[in-house]
Parts: structure tokens; C-alpha cells; sequence
């Protein structure tokens, strides 16, 4: 009686629950499409991408058009966003923009994720000196204060290298190498505790005594189980080094004037607040629904990926 | 905790070190001569170039160049502003109390509005509030800084005309109107800075409550008949605020950044708008000092957080 009453609903569970081919990611995926927000920052993300991507080859207007009769519009039909003061279409120059804010932000991330994981990494697998002197290291450039070097970087390097690979190449380059170069911290402390905790569990031990090397026990059997905290460290990431770059443009010392990124374009925009208000609400509209999404979407990847840090 | 404290100082040292270091590793890299001009002024021959370059080192050996330049910033000889004409510790100390008047507000208003916030959510976790805080925190620290400010600016200075948005040194009124007439101006720089950090300090202490409230020592606290109110404030909170005390300090580079933009953008006469004008005006001298206060104030607070660490938690001093 106890049994056959005990049987069948543990028969219909397993049968219920059956374990269907479900890998880790497809569990993640499961799980972050439970973040509702999440899902929405992952559609509004992939449509702005979608849009600087190929708008500009639906929307044609040239970013540099000068026409003093059309100066200071708000949107019509003719410039759907409005035009600034010499005129220039504001829509083109926003998809424009959009790629360079984009691609600042993800340059940026891969370098501060590539060199925090290296630095992690290291430090994590040896014991001792090394890694008092490479934490030492992670927690000074964590109390430099980044912005005020970030300029004096920008300013005392620029010239140089605009003179050596062009002007907006120059630019690029040394905005992303910087601002990456200041974000790597964070990373490489989760990637060491990582690491730690890692190195003294059983299938790493069952490697080691199967006589794998140093580096493919990191490569093979540490790293993949570590790629969680730092693929959401790393979408943060992105996020900061928008506002970063845009911060710099905002501040006149990031692009050149002629290469209108979404914080440039509100530079210019913010001496012309009494009658142009729409130059400046749509750049920074842009910055702050892209830099929202991108948080969300971490904050989804963090439910999805780290199910042991939920806060 | 006088040993503790000693070594809290002695460890300043070594940082200090470090990031002269860094800072002056960026400079002697940096391509570029400071007597570039001269060259190509024809009117001065070789041979006194040559003269002021060895009556002011720079030839030196990188290592003699270090020691010298971070012996003179010591000792306070910053040198002389390009631009201003005047010696940079003037110029610098002329404008640092306005800065720290609006970071230090600013921090304030921060914590007052995370203190409650973060902990009035922790302790219904889910809840409608909670859920509304989070949200605001989330849109509170993806707005950046010059967004919320030009917002501001558009809102409370040019549609309703409440607030002026140039930030004004020489204010002619006297007694409480002069008071009055600072608290109007500083209103939104303090307002603009206070709420970010507010936002993301709001989401730390939720989770720094939510990890201490289940602890078995709250349990007992309850379980003695103590009323609710004083098991969050007396027993929970300043266990809570351990670790966010780690992050405000942590954060003090970010709420530095945060300062240089407000400042720039409401005309705020501190050493961020000073660094700015100067990078615009090639004034290699004033970056310099500027980035190196900035980095002494950051060291200054990481210093005063681990001295109040070792307060709230009387075991780490012991340690």
C-alpha cells in the first residue's frame, strides 16, 4: 500500500524531470531568460547594435554635410533626429557615433579582461612572492585615480601617436589601450580567488596526477570553470568603458571634433541647452539606455552563470 | 590599535612611492621636450638650449631625474604654472576647498540616501520597495554623470529657472543671503555627484545587510525580545557597514572622476575644472600636481576607511 501510493508519484517526477540533454549553457540560458530585464537589455543591446551596424548604410545622409539654412532643427521628417549648429544630420551622426561607442567599449573590455585574466591567473598558480607582488601591483593601479591619468596619458601621448597611424586610428588606439589598461583589476582578482579555490579541487588533482602540465591544467581544466564571474565581470566592463570613452569626449579630449562619438556630440551640444535641447537629450539618452542594457544583461548573465553569488 | 594604526601609516609610504612611480614613469616616456619650443624659435642659439637643459637636468640619468622631481614635490615646490603665472601650490590651494566642499557633500548626501534605503530594502527583501529601489539604483548608476547633469541643467535652470548653473566664487550678498546664495549653487553638483554614488552604494548595503540579517546572532538578538528597530540599527547595520566602508574607499578614484565632470560642467572652480584648463592649455606643470593631489587624496581616504574599519570591527586591529 505504502509503496505503490510512494511509487507512483516519484515514477511521474522522473518521468517529469527526466534529465533532457540540457549542457551548462543551455541551463544558463534557462535560467537568464528568467531575468525578464535582462531579456529586454539583451533586445534593446542587439537593436542598437543592429541599427549602428546597418543604418548607416540605409540611412545615407553624409555625417558632414554643412547647411547653415537648416541649422538647429528639431526632428522632421527630412532629419528625424534634428540638426546641429552647422546643420550636419544628427541621425547619421549618431549611427556613426554609435560604432565608435560600441567599439571603444568592447576593445576595452578585451583588453582589460585579456591582461586581468593573465594577471589572475598567475598569481592564483604561484604561491609566494609572485603573488604578493602582482596583488601589490592590482591594488595600487586600484587607487589611481583614473580619470585624471587617463588625461594626462591622452594628453602627453596623442600627438605622438596621431603622427605615427593617423589621427582617428590614433586616437582609437590609445583610448582603448588606456582605458582597458585601467580596468583590468577588478578581473584579475576574481579570476586569482577563482583560482585558489580551483586548484585544490579533486578533477584538477586528478589531472595533475595523470601528469598534465602546468599550463594545460590552466588551460583545460581551471580557466573553463573559472569563465563565469569574469564573462560577467567582463560585460560590466563594457558598460564603464562607454561611459569612459564618452566621459573623455564629453570633456573635449577624446575624439577629434570630426568624429562625432555619442559623448562628443553632446559636448557640442551642451552650450546650445536653451534652444536646441534635443542635441543633447538624444546622445545621452543613447549612452544611458546602452550602458542600462548592458547592466542588466550582466546582471542576467550573473543569475545565469554565477548562481552561487546571487544577491 | 596604535600598532594597527602605525602600520596603516607605514603602508601609505610604499603607495605613495608606487604611484609617484607611475605618474613619473608616464612623464619621462611621454615623446615630446618641454624646451620644443625653443627649438624652433630661431632667435636662441643652440648653445643656450643646451645651457638650460643641463641647468635643469634633464640630461640626468632617469634615476637622478626621479629622485629630484619627487624630492621637489615633497617638499611643495610643485613649480611654476605656464599659464597663470603664478607658482602651482598657490593656484592648487586656492581651489581645493571648493572641491572637497562638494565631494565631501556630496558623500554625505550619498550615504544618507543608501543608509536607509539599502537597509529599509535588505530587511523586506522582494518586496515592492525593494523592488522600486532596485530599479532606480540600476537607472541611478548607468545615468553618467555629465548626463544627469546637463538634465539638471535643462530641468532646474533653464525650464524652471530655480537654480543657477554657473557655480560663481564672487558672490556680492552678505550674512544668510550669502549663505544662501552658496547652498542654491551647490545644489545640483552636490545633487548630480551624490545621487550616483548613492546608487551604487544603495545596491552594496542591501546585499552587505543581507548577508549579516541571517546570521544566528540576529536570530538571538530577536529571540531575546529585543524590538525590530534595534536589532537592525544596533546589531545589524554596523556589522553590515563593514565591508561597505572597503567599498566607499574602493570607490573614492571613481567619485574623483565623477568630481573633474560635475566641476567642468557647472563651471565649479576646483582643481577638476583647474586640470581641465590646464590640459587645454599645455600646462605640463599643473597636470602633474593636479594628478599628484589627486592620487594623495585617494591614499588619504583609503587611510581614513581602514582607520574606521578597525573601529567598526575591533578584531582587525588586533589581528
Amino acid at each position: 500500500m505504502a509503496g505503490s501510493t510512494l511509487a507512483s508519484p516519484i515514477a511521474s517526477v522522473a518521468g517529469v524531470f527526466r534529465p533532457r540533454s540540457s549542457s551548462p549553457w543551455a541551463e544558463a540560458w534557462r535560467r537568464f531568460r528568467r531575468h525578464r530585464l535582462a531579456l529586454a537589455g539583451a533586445v534593446i543591446l542587439g537593436l542598437v547594435a543592429l541599427a549602428v551596424l546597418l543604418g548607416p548604410l540605409a540611412w545615407q545622409l553624409p555625417i558632414n554635410e554643412i547647411d547653415f539654412s537648416a541649422k538647429l532643427q528639431g526632428p522632421s521628417w527630412k532629419h528625424p533626429l534634428g540638426t546641429d549648429d552647422l546643420g550636419q544630420d544628427l541621425l547619421a551622426r549618431m549611427l556613426y557615433g554609435g560604432r565608435i561607442s560600441l567599439a571603444v567599449g568592447l576593445a576595452a573590455m578585451v583588453i582589460a579582461v585579456v591582461v586581468g585574466t593573465i594577471v589572475g591567473a598567475i598569481a592564483g598558480m604561484s604561491r609566494g612572492s609572485v603573488d604578493a607582488a602582482l596583488m601589490w601591483l592590482t591594488e595600487l593601479f586600484l587607487s589611481l585615480p583614473q580619470l585624471p591619468l587617463l588625461l594626462l596619458i591622452i594628453y602627453l601621448f596623442s600627438g605622438a601617436l596621431k603622427a605615427l597611424v593617423g589621427v582617428e586610428t590614433g586616437i582609437f588606439i590609445l583610448i582603448v589601450a588606456v582605458i582597458g589598461g585601467f580596468r583590468w583589476m577588478p578581473v584579475a582578482r576574481l579570476v586569482r580567488a577563482q583560482f585558489l579555490s580551483l586548484r585544490e579541487k579533486e578533477f584538477v588533482e586528478a589531472a595533475r596526477a595523470l601528469g598534465a602540465s602546468p599550463a594545460r591544467q590552466v588551460v583545460r581544466h581551471i580557466l573553463p570553470n573559472a569563465l563565469g564571474p569574469v564573462i560577467v565581470a567582463g560585460t560590466i566592463d563594457v558598460a564603464a568603458a562607454i561611459i569612459a570613452e564618452s566621459t573623455l569626449s564629453f570633456l573635449g579630449l577624446g575624439f577629434p571634433p570630426d568624429v562625432p562619438t555619442w559623448g562628443r556630440i553632446l559636448y557640442d551640444a551642451k552650450d546650445h541647452l536653451d534652444f536646441a535641447a534635443h542635441w543633447a537629450v538624444i546622445p545621452g539618452s543613447a549612452i544611458f539606455l546602452t550602458v542600462l542594457s548592458i547592466n542588466y544583461v550582466g546582471d542576467g548573465l550573473r543569475d545565469a552563470l554565477d548562481p552561487r553569488k546571487v544577491i | 590599535m596604535n600598532q594597527y594604526l602605525l602600520r596603516r601609516l607605514l603602508i601609505v609610504i610604499p603607495s605613495v612611492i608606487g604611484i609617484s612611480v607611475v605618474l613619473f614613469t608616464v612623464l619621462a616616456l611621454a615623446p615630446g621636450d618641454p624646451f620644443e619650443e625653443l627649438a624652433t624659435n630661431p632667435n636662441i642659439p643652440a648653445e643656450v638650449r643646451a645651457g638650460l637643459r643641463a641647468k635643469f637636468g634633464l640630461d640626468d640619468p632617469v634615476a637622478t631625474r626621479y629622485f629630484r622631481w619627487f624630492g621637489a614635490m615633497m617638499q611643495g615646490d610643485w613649480g611654476f604654472s605656464f599659464a597663470s603665472r603664478i607658482d602651482v601650490d598657490t593656484l592648487i590651494w586656492q581651489r581645493i576647498p571648493v572641491t572637497l566642499l562638494i565631494i565631501g557633500s556630496s558623500q554625505i548626501l550619498a550615504l544618507l540616501i543608501a543608509l536607509p534605503v539599502g537597509v529599509y530594502a535588505a530587511t523586506r527583501p522582494y518586496s515592492i520597495f525593494d523592488q522600486i529601489a532596485n530599479t532606480l539604483a540600476f537607472i541611478g548608476f548607468s545615468l553618467p554623470t555629465f548626463f544627469t547633469g546637463i538634465l539638471f541643467i535643462l530641468l532646474f535652470s533653464i525650464t524652471l529657472g530655480w537654480l543657477p548653473f554657473v557655480y560663481r566664487a564672487d558672490i556680492a550678498a552678505t550674512g544668510w543671503l550669502w549663505y544662501w546664495e552658496h547652498f542654491k549653487q551647490a545644489l545640483m553638483p552636490v545633487a548630480v555627484l551624490g545621487l550616483f554614488q548613492g546608487a551604487a552604494l544603495t545596491r552594496y548595503v542591501r546585499s552587505a545587510v543581507l548577508d549579516v540579517i541571517r546570521l544566528d546572532y540576529v536570530t538571538t538578538a530577536r529571540a531575546k525580545g529585543l524590538a525590530e528597530r534595534a536589532v537592525v540599527v544596533k546589531h545589524v547595520v554596523r556589522n553590515a557597514l563593514i565591508p561597505v566602508v572597503t567599498l566607499v574607499a574602493l570607490q573614492m578614484p571613481a567619485v574623483f572622476g565623477g568630481a573633474i565632470v560635475t566641476e567642468q560642467i557647472f563651471r565649479v572652480p576646483g582643481i577638476g575644472s583647474l586640470l581641465i584648463s590646464a590640459i587645454l592649455a599645455n600646462d605640463t606643470p599643473v597636470i602633474m600636481a593636479v594628478t599628484f593631489v589627486f592620487s594623495c587624496l585617494v591614499i588619504l581616504f583609503n587611510l581614513a576607511a581602514d582607520i574606521i574599519y578597525g573601529w567598526l570591527d575591533p578584531r582587525i586591529s588586533y589581528r
